[in-house]
């Protein structure tokens, strides 16, 4: 048996009026690993990722991080403990310049606490974190305002919002979507070195090939099912797998 | 006179190519550039009194208390809760200074900041269970509270019932009265706009414009909207305070809805976002309703139909629009 998992799941449901959207979900994450969330469209991957981090209560079953039950605790104070997460949707406050749009997750209580009770320059923080995830600082990119900027962007604002508060778990929602092959590209050392830095990492993604890169383990969900749970090479080998995203008997 | 060698040229041009937001400032002309439009609210509302007689003074009087309310709503509305009841922050305001002077003797200099924090407490209160609402079910809550805070004065009959708190003490004098409500207006202007710019304001704004998103930065929204519902509703209970000891009488009259829908129209024809512009709707509108008053029932009418054309025509508010051109200001310059 290897260390406490960080992350557990536990016989998770949750109903959407009659619609079962998470049945009987359980997994465990270990510190450091690299978890790829898959399933095909309305399978539940954005639901669980919901129930882990508070934004949903679960009909029945259980979320714990560190040992801890957080099953109903609040979003914010999900975060506050060290979960962050981006959202499929972006959402960015649209009218500011990127930059201060990082001004909000940077006044979080956490981002204070982890730097022993002083905030700093939020402003140089702010553009130190977005250059780190690709807004090159000699094309000025920060200072524009975020509905002037394309997706590729937005997504990295997203990321560097999630990076800003030192989370122990970072949850990226199909970060990849609507991004071309090289912003990908560019996108992955990022999450690379994020790994490196020892960071948790839960990863829902459709592009498959470059999730499997990366990832260390694979669930696979179907209408709300875990279906597979291992390493991608093993998890799309699996008969219930091909099933669920080719629609046919392998 | 031939142009040729000349071209037009922003005024602010200069200033911004220097420094950006920084103000770097190398002429007499660029510092009045810049400090011209905070000059005008304080020279005109230090320097009005002096030159109104005084049924204008009460009038000035009138637009200070009703900008106080406007700037309370705006605050609100930034922070995302859009209120209908500005008379409940007046109201209990007025209420609370009455009855700190009627029952224990206050002094009114006393009274007023003491009603401005207990009315901003008594008001968060009663709100505090509907914070979790949103859009029109918030602003439903805030409508009907003072309805139901008049209702309750006449059944239960207290503090004076329907014939309300008389004889309550006025304050020192007519120009420590003028003075005090415009010191108050300026002080609450400028330090409040400042908290907007400032990171604590763009949180305020950032749940207003996507809570969801500030929840997910950690924040708890809740303890936010609750923070700036008390700054707002203090805001308006010192405007009805301060009404209490000019009329020196508080009753059902001051959870009117005037105080809540004039103040809503200050902010939305002056712009709402900038408390500028919700001061300056005030400026429009307070001395309007008195000009109109001289035609009787149709003043509605001409002061329905001037909202409506102005929100028609002017929806941003005339605030951004006077704010945009005055950073449009061109000059002639030599051409080198």
């Amino acid at each position: 048996m290897g260390a406490a998992p960080i992350l557990e799941v536990r016989g998770l449901y949750k109903n959407f009026g009659g619609i079962q959207a998470i049945s009987d979900l359980s997994f465990e994450l270990a510190e450091g690993e690299l978890l790829g969330l898959i399933g095909p469209n309305g399978s539940g991957k954005t639901t669980a990722v919901n129930l882990i981090t508070g934004f949903v209560k679960p009909t029945k079953g259980d979320v714990f991080y560190r040992g801890r039950r957080i099953t109903g605790v609040a979003p914010y104070a999900i975060v506050g403990m060290g979960i962050a997460r981006t959202f499929q949707m972006v959402k960015p406050f649209y009218r500011l310049p990127a930059y201060k749009n990082m001004i909000i997750p940077l006044y979080s209580p956490r981002v204070k606490k982890m730097a022993g009770g002083r905030y700093g320059d939020r402003d140089a923080v702010a553009l130190d974190l977005l250059e780190e995830v690709g807004f090159e600082r000699d094309a000025q990119v920060a200072y524009k305002t975020a509905s002037a900027l394309p997706q590729g962007y937005l997504k990295r604002l997203e990321l560097a919002k999630a990076i800003s508060l030192q989370p122990d778990v970072i949850i990226l929602d199909e970060l990849f979507s609507g991004l071309s092959l090289a912003e990908v590209a560019s996108i992955v050392p990022i999450i690379e070195k994020l790994g490196m830095e020892g960071k948790t990492i839960i990863m829902i993604e459709h592009r498959l090939k470059e999730l499997f890169r990366i990832a260390d383990r694979v669930v696979v969900l179907n209408y709300g099912q875990k279906i597979a749970d291992g390493k991608p090479e093993q998890v799309m080998e699996s008969d219930a797998v091909k099933k669920a995203y080719l629609g046919v008997d392998a | 006179m031939s142009r040729l060698n000349q071209r037009r040229e922003r005024i602010d041009r200069g200033i911004k190519a220097r420094a950006g937001d920084v103000f770097a400032l190398c002429s007499w002309r660029e510092m009045l550039y810049l400090l011209a439009p905070r000059l005008i609210p304080v020279v005109g509302f230090l320097g009005l009194p002096l030159v109104l007689d005084d049924y204008w003074q009460r009038v000035l009087l009138s637009v200070a208390v009703f900008a106080l309310l406007a700037i309370s709503w705006d605050i609100l509305s930034q922070s995302g809760m859009i209120s209908l009841g500005q008379s409940l922050f007046f109201g209990l305001g007025a209420y609370c200074s009455g009855i700190l002077n009627h029952y224990f003797g206050w002094h009114p200099l006393i009274a007023l900041p003491a009603a401005a924090l207990l009315g901003g407490l008594v008001s968060t209160l009663f709100l505090l269970p509907v914070l979790r609402l949103r859009g029109v079910y918030f602003s439903m809550v805030t409508l009907i509270i003072p309805l139901m805070l008049v209702r309750i004065v006449e059944a239960t009959k207290i503090f004076g019932g329907t014939e309300g708190l008389s004889g309550i003490a006025p304050l020192p004098s007519k120009w420590v009265e003028m003075y005090l409500i415009v010191a108050v207006l300026l002080g609450v202007l400028f330090g409040f706009r400042r908290m907007l710019n400032s990171d604590y304001g763009l949180v305020l704004k950032g749940i207003k414009d996507n809570d969801r998103s500030v929840i997910n930065a950690g924040i708890n929204i809740y303890w936010f909207k609750t923070q700036a519902l008390f700054i707002a509703s203090s805001i308006g209970a010192l405007a009805g305070a301060f009404m209490t000891h000019v009329y020196m009488f508080v009753g059902m009259p001051v959870f009117a809805l005037d105080y809540s829908i004039l103040p809503i129209a200050a902010a939305v024809v002056g712009g709402p976002g900038t408390l500028a512009g919700a001061t300056l709707g005030a400026v429009i509108l307070v001395p309007l309703s008195e000009i109109l008053r001289g035609i009787g029932g149709l003043r509605i009418v001409f002061y329905g139909i001037f909202l409506a054309v102005f929100i028609v025509g002017l929806p941003e508010g005339l605030f951004h629009y006077v704010e945009r051109k005055y950073h449009q200001f061109e000059r002639w310059v030599e051409v080198e």
